[in-house]
């Protein structure tokens, strides 16, 4: 039968192959020019006194060390709070959970934690730790919110990581009459321990870049002094970026100093994620199982 | 049968190599496949066997770092030229795979999914093909009342005579099989081997197998594969009797493989 | 009776095991305390003022003459966000994944990739603020408009940022598409461009929905965008040159300046329940239908 024509699709194929770069790289434009302005309209405000000086005349002048700090402190309080408890979490799903009922529940509120709006967990910050417990406005619960926020991103790439070491050497190791705790603490952790805080470093970055979080819970705007307690309030760089966008009064003058704020958040935040993707890259590289 | 000048040939290699990478897999092949018989080609795991049958519809390309060196004829003419229509030699030179490979989609549909590809769109053509197709795999009768009811839903055996009747849905005229009936149960084995003794009246079939019994079988012709080189070719009667290279019968009265 | 060492390691391994399965259960109390807290703070306003006040078409919960609590506005503001977004999530976000995924060579991936994990890195109050000073001037010449503050220049950016979500998943489900399908249909002289939009695409169509879910979660979950964006106007409208006003940009433009305890301050809570219920069961469901793909 000769109904086959031939499967001429050269054009066809071309065709839908440009329109599928197109889409492809809309996105890496967009992503770009956003990227590109920032850049450029933050870098003229970037000066020695914008980084280390304090605010003036009601954030329209001055720097932002504060918010710097601010930000810093926060991203130590959740980390140390995040860190080991989602460390001790992925340990115990990766190394000893069975599949009973009650690490089924565990897993299944780790997934619903990572589906929780960022608004919400302000929410929740200010009614357990500001409220209930009193801490009031203040680095502390700003912190805890925070860690328990980025607590599952830290769960799911510390058990990536420790997935990542082949049963073998746990094996070789339980074989040899070592307990688990042995085998892990001397077989497993040595080898997961980078992958784990690459992953940790991703949720540095979502630490520093939230604000809905730390709206409820911490922040405030004009601050012209340090904290001094972990129960004080305190200026952090998304919060100060937001204030100044959308409540100043004059806003032609502080464009500069918006865009140098914005600047600095993204260069530390961007900063964070970069290291942690260039981390991933070269512990993949070395530890080629 | 014996090969003579006047066999007709279907498929002609010349000095064929394959490289995967750095690693050489066939070293300088050359055979001569005739038309409407049953070739087999047996030997050890790892020979090149199947390598060798995957140049023959370029499903070498699609390996990512390979190369191939040599000359490979269809009908007299070389099918790694620049100018070859790849869509149109894979359709004239069919495969069927170890492992049966339908669609996820309805029987009827994975049958007419090559017809479409190429072209065919009047439905009714297609509803003949379908049945034609399905018939020439002996398929036809156990299916023809649930053409629509998913292909995954078949028994292995008849998986593969799917993608069987699939294969001949755009009319090849070679048909290359690999290892068609490893996976199976002896009696799916039987049905297999039987189609195969039919279709070759319309076909030319080459046909990978490491099954010696089953080679001997079902083949006219057979080319034994080690280590990348071909160490002999003949008819199948031949080489089960009287095989003039002593690493052939080796192979054959099971000293190694 | 003397502890020889042997024993003595293994009631440190069970000590361990104990205190890391206490760390793993944190998760559990975590969600609980959240729905707790939440729900506490919400039920004054079952009483005062009674729930069905949620079921208004007004949100004006400051006012001298009638407080009105009415949850639709937010509700609606929140969905026509979301429906626009996803429009254009869909096309950029799907097709990407599949490019990147069937059709990209590798020195190309490994350049686009991290772009990718770059933008989903960046921060929603940088790219809120972008918004702010740049797109919505640029809609408002384009579409000759009061203002640039409006639902449809929220839901640019909010597909901009749920994309790399639904290109992480999607790729994914490609992936997980058996390489069998790609040679059977190569085999039968299909080119490369058709075995993938006839066979490998809808093959991973449930893994692809689920992804586009996720994204909408997070699209809906999204604050700080639409906080500086969509015009902050609780109205009902299908518009997407409107401002609008969405649940979660209530919650934090109005939780500063509430009074604790008030009515205002309750219903702010229930507009968070509603916010988290929608969130939770797209998640839900979006995992079933991963799970029951991943089964197959």
């Amino acid at each position: 039968m000769n109904a086959f024509r031939q499967n001429h699709t050269t054009i066809q194929d071309t065709v839908i192959r440009w329109s599928m770069r197109f889409f492809t790289y809309a996105i890496v434009l967009g992503v770009g020019y956003i990227l590109f302005d920032i850049i450029v309209k933050g870098i003229p405000a970037i000066n020695w006194e914008f980084l280390t000086g304090f605010p003036r005349r009601g954030g329209s002048e001055g720097g932002i060390l504060p918010a710097i700090l601010g930000t810093t402190y926060l991203i130590l309080g959740s980390i140390g709070v995040a860190l080991p408890l989602g460390m001790a979490s992925a340990l115990y799903l990766s190394e000893y959970a069975s599949q009973g009922r009650l690490n089924r529940m565990i897993r299944l509120a780790i997934i619903t934690l990572a589906g929780v709006p960022s608004i919400v967990f302000g929410l929740f910050g200010l009614g357990m730790f500001v409220l209930f417990f009193d801490f009031g406005t203040s680095i502390l619960s700003g912190s805890l919110t925070l860690a328990f926020m980025i607590l599952p991103t830290i769960i799911v790439s510390s058990e990536e990581a420790l997935r990542a070491v082949p049963q073998a050497l746990r094996e070789g190791s339980l074989a040899l009459g070592a307990t688990r705790w042995q085998t892990i603490y001397k077989n497993v952790l040595p080898y997961a321990l980078p992958g784990m805080f690459t992953g940790s470093i991703l949720g540095i970055g979502r630490a520093a870049g939230e604000t809905a979080p730390i709206l409820l819970t911490v922040a405030a705007f004009y601050l012209p002094i340090l904290p001094t307690s972990i129960f004080d309030q305190v200026m952090a760089l998304p919060y100060h970026l937001y204030i100044l966008a959308t409540q100043h009064p004059d806003t032609q003058k502080v464009l500069p100093l918006q865009y140098g704020t914005a600047l600095v958040l993204l260069f530390l935040v961007t900063g964070f994620n970069l290291i942690a993707i260039f981390l991933r890259m070269r512990f993949r590289k070395k530890y080629k199982w | 049968m014996v090969m003579s000048p006047q066999t007709p040939t279907k498929i002609e290699t010349l000095g064929l190599e394959v490289f995967y990478d750095t690693q050489q897999a066939l070293f300088g092949i050359d055979t001569v496949i005739p038309s409407n018989q049953v070739t087999a080609l047996i030997g050890p795991s790892g020979c090149g066997k199947s390598t060798y049958l995957r140049s023959l519809n370029r499903m070498n390309d699609i390996i990512e770092n390979t190369q191939v060196k040599g000359i490979v004829k269809i009908d007299g003419t070389d099918i790694y030229t620049n100018g070859t229509d790849l869509a149109d030699l894979r359709r004239r030179v069919g495969m069927v795979f170890q492992k049966s490979n339908p669609f996820p989609k309805s029987i009827y549909e994975n049958v007419v999914y090559g017809p479409k590809i190429h072209g065919v769109k009047d439905r009714q053509t297609l509803d003949e093909l379908v049945e034609t197709s399905l018939i020439g795999a002996g398929l036809w009768s156990e299916v023809k009342d649930r053409l629509d009811k998913s292909a995954l839903e078949l028994s292995g055996g008849q998986q593969q005579r799917l993608c069987i009747a699939r294969a001949l849905a755009v009319e090849p005229e070679i048909l290359l099989m690999d290892e068609p009936a490893s996976a199976l149960d002896p009696k799916s084995t039987a049905r297999i081997e039987d189609l195969i003794g039919e279709l070759r009246v319309n076909y030319t079939i080459v046909i990978v197998t490491h099954n010696m019994q089953q080679a001997a079988r079902v083949s006219d012709f057979t080319a034994f594969f080690y280590e990348g080189h071909l160490i002999e070719f003949g008819d199948t009667q031949t080489i089960f009797t009287k095989p003039l290279n002593q690493q052939t019968e080796d192979y054959i009265t099971g000293r190694f493989g | 009776m003397i502890f020889n060492s042997i024993q003595r390691k293994l009631l440190q391994d069970k000590a361990v095991r104990t205190i890391l399965l206490g760390a793993a259960s944190t998760s559990i109390l975590i969600v609980v305390l959240i729905f707790l807290f939440l729900g506490k703070e919400a039920v004054p306003f079952i009483s005062k003022p009674g729930i069905s006040a949620l079921w208004d078409s007004r949100w004006i919960p400051v006012s001298f003459q009638e407080q009105r609590y009415g949850i639709l506005p937010l509700l609606s503001g929140s969905l026509l966000v979301t429906f626009l977004a996803t429009i254009f999530m869909i096309p950029f976000g799907v097709i990407s994944a599949i490019y990147l995924s069937e059709v990209a060579v590798k020195s190309e991936r490994e350049i686009l990739k991290p772009f990718i994990e770059l933008l989903a890195g960046i921060p929603s109050v940088i790219i809120g603020f972008f918004g702010l000073v740049v797109l919505g001037p640029v809609i408002k010449s384009v579409f000759g408009l009061q203002t640039g503050l409006n639902a449809l220049t929220g839901a640019l950016l909010l597909a901009l940022m749920a994309i790399p979500t639904v290109i992480s998943i999607s790729e994914d489900a490609l992936r997980n598409v058996p390489r069998s399908y790609k040679e059977a249909s190569l085999a039968l002289g299909a080119s490369k461009i058709q075995t993938i939009w006839r066979i490998v695409v809808p093959a991973g169509l449930p893994g692809i929905i689920a992804a586009i879910m996720l994204g909408m979660g997070r699209v809906i979950g999204e604050t700080m965008v639409v906080l500086m964006v969509t015009g902050n106007a609780a109205i009902m409208t299908l518009n997407p040159l409107d401002s609008v006003r969405t649940m979660t940009a209530t919650i934090a433009a109005e939780m500063g300046e509430v009074a604790f305890g008030s009515s205002h301050y309750a219903a702010l809570f229930w507009v968070g329940i509603f916010l988290l219920l929608i969130t939770l069961g797209l998640n839900i469901i979006a995992q079933r239908v991963l799970r029951k793909y991943q089964m197959v």
